[in-house]
């Protein structure tokens, strides 16, 4: 548990400095820019309760806000992804599984799953995000290729990532 | 009483998402009716320091090319003093220049380094290492040793914030080389933060390429005659009368170091006087 508690608080502090200060200035033209923050909030343990799902995801979104300067976008578009994250769960993993504090990291799901989770919570991310950020629908095309194309860009550096901390699944009994 | 609250219970998740993305929404909102509240962004003493610490060792990298910069500036200011300093009139070929007492001493500038900068982004904003304590005022003009900036939108204690010219809302006060007229600059729908456009160039008006493009002056925000660009390509009509022109920026954006906040001392005379007009409708 309490280790637990520790990986998260590095995960956070990690990928917050790696965002706001590096992946900020990566961009191809102003079509894409990777988002690998997500992470914060997509690998917190699998159990944890709603409210405080929303409350860190809230948190977390406030803080890339201060430092993007548009406040309340990126904290709109986490906490709509912690919302699918709870609907995804809901539909694919079992019940002992959705109350268990495991997290949902590659060595413990299988790629396939943890591909389309990573996945599809970015399109929701990335889709409240541009959205909120354009305001309009005037540009439609311009907005749904910046989308998709974040999408696959935050997908590479995340699968990076998990590939970088990755760790063989333990034997539990 | 008791089914209401098991409703409740059991779709908890959708009701805490409509709770939380709510509250984001309004915070949103907010931010467009009110400027965005001062706590929450880059020109907050906390992320301003962050910012100025990582952008202390970033500046290493770019330093050859600031000083080559700031060498070339001062060869350009050396040439203009000459102007001035020469007592020797019989060599002076042309007529000494009128110096308007009032003009001369209408514009400070201030030194500021940048601490952060955006360029990939659909609205990028600068924020300075300068603030109300050095004397920064909402609107001032930003410019570089190269060219234009932007204005300065917030002001906090020791930081404030500049809305780039790489933002939707900037629009600036162009005049061309050869002729009088002016256009507004404004950076249009580029992805690239190298080009910018002038529109509202009247039609017919001959603008040849790589033509040089500065500030007019009518804006409060610049001294009139500072570079901005050079003319790439002409005659993109937007239909009417008016032609746009697309102008590469002779400021690199992405490398910007040093920069001067611009004070115009007479900036609330000519706001004062130009709210009368409104007036009267």
């Amino acid at each position: 548990m309490g280790s637990i508690l520790f990986f998260n608080i590095l995960r956070f502090v990690a990928l917050f400095i790696l965002q706001v200060f590096l992946f900020k200035n990566i961009g191809y033209y102003n079509l894409a820019t990777p988002f690998p923050y997500i992470l914060i909030i997509l690998l917190l343990p699998i159990g944890i309760p709603n409210i405080v799902l929303y409350t860190l995801a809230f948190l977390t979104g406030l803080c890339v806000d201060s430092f993007y300067d548009t406040l309340g976008i990126h904290a709109a578009a986490c906490v709509s992804m912690a919302f699918f994250r709870i609907f995804f769960f809901k539909i694919t993993l079992e019940v002992d599984m959705v109350e268990s504090y495991l997290t949902p990291l590659l060595g413990e799901m299988n790629f396939k799953w943890f591909l389309s989770y990573v996945f599809f919570s970015a399109l929701v991310h990335h889709t409240v995000l541009y959205f909120l950020e354009t305001f309009n629908f005037h540009q439609l095309p311009y907005t749904l290729m910046s989308i998709g194309l974040s999408c696959i860009f935050t997908l590479v550096i995340s699968l990076i990532f998990s590939f970088l901390f990755y760790k063989k699944k333990k034997n539990r009994s | 009483m008791r089914a209401l609250w098991l409703f409740l219970r059991r779709y908890n998740a959708f009701f805490w998402f409509i709770l939380f993305f709510g509250f984001s929404l309004v915070l949103v909102v907010l931010k467009n009716n009110y400027q965005r509240s001062s706590a929450f962004n880059s020109s907050n003493a906390l992320v301003g320091e962050a910012y100025a610490r990582i952008n202390s060792w970033k500046s290493y990298l770019l330093l050859t090319e600031t000083n080559e910069n700031l060498a070339k500036e001062n060869a350009q200011l050396r040439n203009n003093l000459q102007y001035f300093t020469t007592h020797d009139t019989t060599r002076m070929t042309t007529v000494l220049p009128k110096i308007d007492s009032a003009q001369v001493s209408r514009y400070d500038f201030q030194v500021a380094k940048v601490t952060n900068n955006s360029v990939h982004q659909k609205s990028n904003y600068i924020t300075l290492d300068k603030g109300l304590a050095d004397g920064v005022e909402k609107g001032m003009g930003v410019i570089s040793s190269n060219g234009v900036v932007g204005y300065v939108l917030h002001v906090s204690k020791h930081f404030c914030t500049v809305q780039s010219l790489l933002h939707p809302d900037t629009k600036i006060s162009v005049t061309l080389d050869s002729t009088d007229v002016f256009g507004s600059l404004v950076w249009g729908n580029n992805i690239d933060y190298r080009l910018a456009m002038v529109k509202d160039i009247p039609n017919h008006v001959k603008v040849k390429k790589g033509e040089k493009v500065y500030t007019s002056g009518f804006s409060e925000h610049f001294p009139k005659g500072i570079y901005v660009g050079m003319v790439m390509e002409t005659g993109i009509t937007s239909g009417d009368s008016f032609l746009d022109l697309r102008i590469i920026l002779s400021n690199d954006f992405a490398k910007l170091q040093q920069v001067y906040i611009v004070k115009d001392i007479y900036a609330k005379e000519k706001r004062e006087l130009e709210a009368l007009n409104q007036d009267n409708g």
